[in-house]
């Protein structure tokens, strides 16, 4: 502790601007939003002290369940989705590209960084049927099949933001678990080779148990953002059709915004965090038994 | 003699190339699968970018009328001047900058003097205060909106940008704290006790040793930053409370109200511009990019 290092004045200088603003802007509101849970009401028509009456609500509103219920299934499917894909590319550029994999890895990445807004409205339009059907039902006419109005259906909606979500942030979780399998010693895979483990069973009795860490930690992120799924839904969907596509995040602005019924949102908003707290919690634990038996 | 030998050889050495060649094309026919897979790959990421470019030109009447694969007849930018003066996508462009680049700054200034005193200086309670950045991480965006929706609306700054300049620095301070946190790890503690002995003062060796040598990372993370807050909805969407504070992203969602009836060529136009962008901008730093977000991952 007796380091030259050691100034709580220069420490308090540098740290405390930094702290002043998150405190004020981000751990204030956050105690703040968890005393709105106990009111009723919102800004325009004043707050009074209802207790747990929105919880109660909570329990026993069919909308919140039905979000509660889209928000997890579409996490779980995304996650494993881009998980189980991304893992396959990295796969597919560690074994098959090689040195060439670098153009490949760029081009499968760059979806990541477009503008959500853009993708949804481009999306929308690929997925369109009229005023001329975009190329996906195009594709449907060539297989046969009628055309789709793919967004008006509440199943068909949700499928395409399962493909939309996983087009764009597959090529992430690619160069993710890349990086993982890259950190994979060469020797040991030569080794196996030359014991005649070779293509499935060497990626299954070698690479795969090697990469659980890193696969672990990707799906550990993976439902943390897919859980606050927000702008793609918005931009996509809006919810639609009715609120077939409405997640926690989307029903929790709703709630606040349209209708100006703060204390329900900030309820809303305190079960999601909780959720993503649980889940995370929970895969962590599995996690762990897991690799004591192994 | 030698003739013969030569010949002997010649025909081994055609013999040679002729299974060579038999087997680069078995080579070529085993590869085939997956590098039909690869072309496919390619085409999935790259077609929809080309479609909506080429749609960008065409007429309302081709977008009526004609099948999607048919490419524009001239290439006219009326649409990017509609988008620019009926969309308003100016103003939706400048609005983004003024409140990105501002908060950018800050986020940048404030979260490398905290990842300093957090990571290099040694004082009591700073493991905790670490922690306590990390869980911002975490908490979803929604928690903490409806209180600073009060704050702002009670401050009067409701109707300027102001709410989301405030707003994006304190959202990007977990991620930039922890992230160079991370970098000023792997710097070795001797180089600020040398200069201690030499006399600097530590507020003088953040300054002149600290920021120096993590500059490379702060370029990493201020561009990691850029496309959260340049891409930003949620907070977007919560504080423009009028049409001449939209950042692109709400205006782009908002772009078909300008006109009434869907106006596809504008709206094509509007996206391409909205994504052509950052791809740019990824065009140029793409490794970069790709490391620096994936060391950001934990934000999901």
């Amino acid at each position: 502790m007796n380091s030259v290092l050691a100034s709580r004045r220069t420490a308090v200088l540098l740290v405390g601007p930094a702290l002043l603003v998150y405190t004020a802007i981000t751990l204030v509101p956050i105690a703040w939003s968890f005393g709105y849970t106990f009111f009723s009401g919102g800004l325009i028509q004043g707050f009074t002290f209802s207790g747990l009456k929105n919880f109660q609500q909570f329990l026993t509103d069919p909308n919140a369940w039905n979000a509660i219920a889209f928000t997890l299934r579409y996490a779980v499917i995304v996650s494993v989705g881009q998980v189980v894909i991304g893992y396959l590319l990295a796969l597919l550029y560690i074994f098959f590209l090689r040195r060439a994999s670098g153009l490949v890895r760029t081009v499968v990445f760059f979806p990541v960084v477009l503008p959500t807004v853009a993708v949804s409205l481009l999306f929308q339009r690929m997925f369109q049927l009229t005023p001329q059907p975009g190329p996906v039902n195009a594709l449907v006419h060539v297989f046969g099949g009628q055309g789709v109005d793919f967004l008006g259906h509440a199943d068909s909606a949700f499928w395409v933001l399962i493909v939309m979500d996983i087009w764009r942030s597959m090529g992430f979780y690619a160069v993710l678990l890349f990086a993982g399998l890259v950190d994979i010693p060469d020797e040991l895979i030569e080794s196996a080779r030359l014991d005649g483990a070779g293509g499935w069973s060497l990626v299954r009795r070698i690479v795969l148990p090697l990469s659980v860490p890193v696969l672990l930690s990707s799906i550990i992120f993976s439902i943390n953002g897919t859980l606050k799924v927000f702008d793609s839904v918005v931009a996509l969907t809006n919810g639609g059709p009715g609120n077939a596509t409405t997640p926690l995040t989307l029903y929790m602005f709703q709630t606040a915004f349209a209708y100006g019924d703060y204390g329900y949102g900030s309820t809303i908003a305190l079960m999601l965090t909780i959720l993503c707290l649980i889940v995370t919690v929970f895969i962590f634990r599995g996690s762990r038994r897991d690799l004591t038996k192994g | 003699m030698t003739a013969v030998t030569d010949e002997f050889e010649r025909a081994a050495s055609m013999k040679r190339t002729s299974l060579d060649s038999v087997r680069a094309a078995s080579r070529f026919l085993r590869r085939l699968p997956m590098n039909i897979v690869i072309v496919l790959l390619l085409v999935i990421e790259i077609y929809p970018l080309v479609w909506i470019f080429l749609g960008s030109f065409k007429t309302q009447s081709e977008f009526l009328n004609d099948p999607f694969w048919t490419l524009p007849s001239k290439w006219d930018v009326s649409n990017y001047i509609s988008a620019f003066t009926t969309g308003n996508l100016g103003q939706y462009i400048l609005n983004s900058v003024l409140t990105v680049f501002p908060a950018l700054f800050l986020t940048l200034a404030l979260g490398v003097a905290a990842a300093f005193a957090l990571e290099i200086l040694v004082w009591k309670g700073r493991g905790t205060i670490l922690l306590l950045f990390l869980a911002g991480v975490m908490v979803p965006g929604q928690m903490v909106l409806l209180p600073l929706f009060s704050i702002y609306f009670n401050l009067q700054l409701t109707g300027t940008l102001w709410p989301l300049i405030i707003t994006y620095t304190a959202s990007g301070l977990p991620l930039t704290v922890f992230m160079i946190a991370t970098y000023f790890r792997a710097v070795p503690r001797e180089l600020f006790e040398a200069a201690t002995l030499d006399g600097a003062t530590l507020l003088r060796q953040f300054w002149s040793i600290g920021v120096p040598i993590v500059r490379n990372a702060i370029f990493t993370v201020g561009l990691v930053q850029f496309f959260f807050l340049w891409n930003d909805l949620l907070i977007a969407l919560t504080f423009t409370s009028s049409e001449n504070l939209r950042t692109i992203q709400v205006g782009l969602l908002n772009f078909t109200g300008q006109y009434g009836a869907i106006q596809y060529g504008p709206l094509f136009a509007a996206i391409c511009v909205s994504i052509f962008g950052t791809l740019v901008l990824y065009l140029f730093l793409n490794q970069r990019v790709m490391k620096g977000l994936a060391a950001g991952s934990v934000k999901g």
